[in-house]
């Protein structure tokens, strides 16, 4: 798996929803609207994880989510990264130790998925760019760039 | 033929596709930029499709287990070999076909049919029900805008009475009908740049990919470097459909009217090619600017019935009557 400087200007990005109230996904949709304008970055969503860099996930993971988020997760060719956008995806928010709910994401996916969090109830389209942003500065770190 | 002459003609096959793809890859750019701009947004820099092709190449090729792999793989490379194939057979600004003599306007439809089909037999080898859905539709459409591109072709053909596109762009075939006939070519230049963006299936006639309903319809099994082959088709098939049109009906060279520099300035005769060659891809920039990308932004997508009717009535009757006009004026 080789990360190399191209890919962090290009991220095209899958939106997945598993089990989120909406909210996050609108504000997701607002990061794409001509006010916050994420193309300048070359970020563009995708409707196939077949396409995608980045998996957008939301929601905490109800149980028949379960088995459709690890899919999606298998079916995106590496490599690949995971941004979990909100409160919910991230810890499980306030469905924290419901019996309906698997999540959150992060322990349903395997060890080596590089994962970043993306935290609000629901995200400010600022901080998905600033998600964006950190996403960018982890693949530096993960390749090596500041040494 | 002479020997040197083949040389050059071989020497002009191996870079022509480096220079499409180039090509193909700016305008692109350029079409991302323009829409972004007519939005209201900043939008990709201009090399924004060259780093999406770098990053398609760099990514792992899936080949899902449905898909009939040999079939699947393949489709790319033809999709992207028949418009490059194309711009051997086409007339680069002041330049003639590099293969001039051996295919005509006949041979560049057929060719420009190839990649739509390609891409329908790779969706239909994937597996998937959505691209077997887009495959349909990308099929149902081509059969629609052949017709009023086959019309046009055969009326510009009609006037000059030959197919070779070296005789149709040496001279504009404004300068040879009258009001009427004029007219009847204006009908024509209507339907071939409503052809544009269903040739490169560009709102509003990207139901084949339909990324919103489909999500990525033909190609949403391929991933990695059979993408990025789609993706670079789909550039050049930009530049080759463009070309044509210029071709066929627009291809007036700057030193037709204006000449830099004198006989007694020594790199007379080759500022004026560059001067042409400019002229040329800003002709290029304009005909993509106002075939796809004002449309793109103007216009939502269309069902797959009323793209075809679209394209099967409206269109080839519009294309029909400026026929009539043309021949008409002849006759005359």
């Amino acid at each position: 798996m080789k990360l190399t400087k191209t890919f962090d200007k290009a991220l095209w990005v899958f939106h997945v929803n598993s089990g989120s109230c909406n909210a996050c996904d609108i504000e997701i949709v607002a990061a794409l609207t001509p006010r916050y304008d994420v193309e300048r970055f070359g970020i563009k969503l995708v409707g196939s994880p077949r396409h995608a860099d980045v998996l957008l996930f939301t929601g905490p993971v109800t149980r028949k989510m379960k088995d459709r988020v690890m899919r999606v997760y298998e079916q995106t060719p590496d490599p690949k990264v995971v941004m979990v956008i909100g409160n919910c995806g991230s810890t499980t928010g306030v469905f924290y130790d419901s019996y309906a709910i698997d999540g959150p994401i992060d322990t349903l996916l395997p060890d080596d998925a590089h994962v970043l969090y993306v935290t609000g109830c629901p995200v400010r389209p600022e901080n998905v760019i600033n998600g964006v942003k950190e996403a960018w500065l982890y693949l530096e770190k993960l390749r090596g760039d500041d040494k | 033929m002479s020997y040197e002459d083949w040389m050059v003609r071989i020497l002009f096959v191996l870079v022509l596709p480096f220079i499409g793809i180039f090509l193909g890859l700016l305008y692109k750019g350029f079409d991302r930029k323009i829409t972004a701009m007519m939005q209201a947004r900043i939008g990709p820099p201009i090399r924004q499709p060259f780093r999406d092709v770098k990053k398609l190449f760099m990514k792992e090729n899936i080949v899902p287990d449905h898909a009939v792999p040999w079939i699947f793989n393949a489709a790319p490379f033809f999709a992207l070999l028949a418009p490059l194939v194309a711009l051997v057979y086409l007339p680069l600004g002041p330049f003639e076909p590099v293969m001039e003599g051996y295919g005509d306007l006949i041979l560049l439809l057929y060719l420009l049919a190839i990649p739509a089909v390609a891409m329908a037999v790779g969706g239909l080898a994937s597996g998937s029900p959505y691209a077997t859905v887009g495959a349909q539709r990308e099929l149902v459409l081509m059969m629609s805008y052949e017709f009023p591109l086959a019309i046009a072709a055969v009326t510009i053909a009609w006037k000059y009475e030959s197919f070779s596109l070296a005789t149709i762009s040496s001279t504009p075939i404004w300068g040879q009908v009258g009001a009427m006939g004029a007219f009847g070519l204006f009908l024509i230049v209507i339907g071939l740049f409503a052809v544009l963006p269903g040739e490169l299936s560009k709102v509003p006639f990207d139901q084949a990919e339909a990324e919103t309903e489909l999500g990525g319809g033909l190609f949403v099994e391929y991933s990695g470097r059979n993408l990025g082959v789609f993706y670079l088709s789909e550039a050049v098939k930009m530049v080759v459909v463009g070309t044509l049109l210029i071709a066929l009906l627009f291809p007036h060279n700057l030193s037709q009217w204006y000449s830099f520099g004198g006989p007694e300035f020594a790199g007379y005769v080759v500022l004026n090619v560059v001067a042409d060659v400019l002229f040329f891809l800003l002709k290029l920039l304009i005909i993509i600017f106002v075939g796809v990308s004002v449309v793109r932004v103007a216009v939502a997508r269309f069902q797959i019935d009323k793209a075809s009717y679209f394209y099967w009535v409206p269109m080839t009757l519009l294309g029909l009557l400026g026929t009539v006009l043309v021949v008409l004026e002849g006759a005359i």
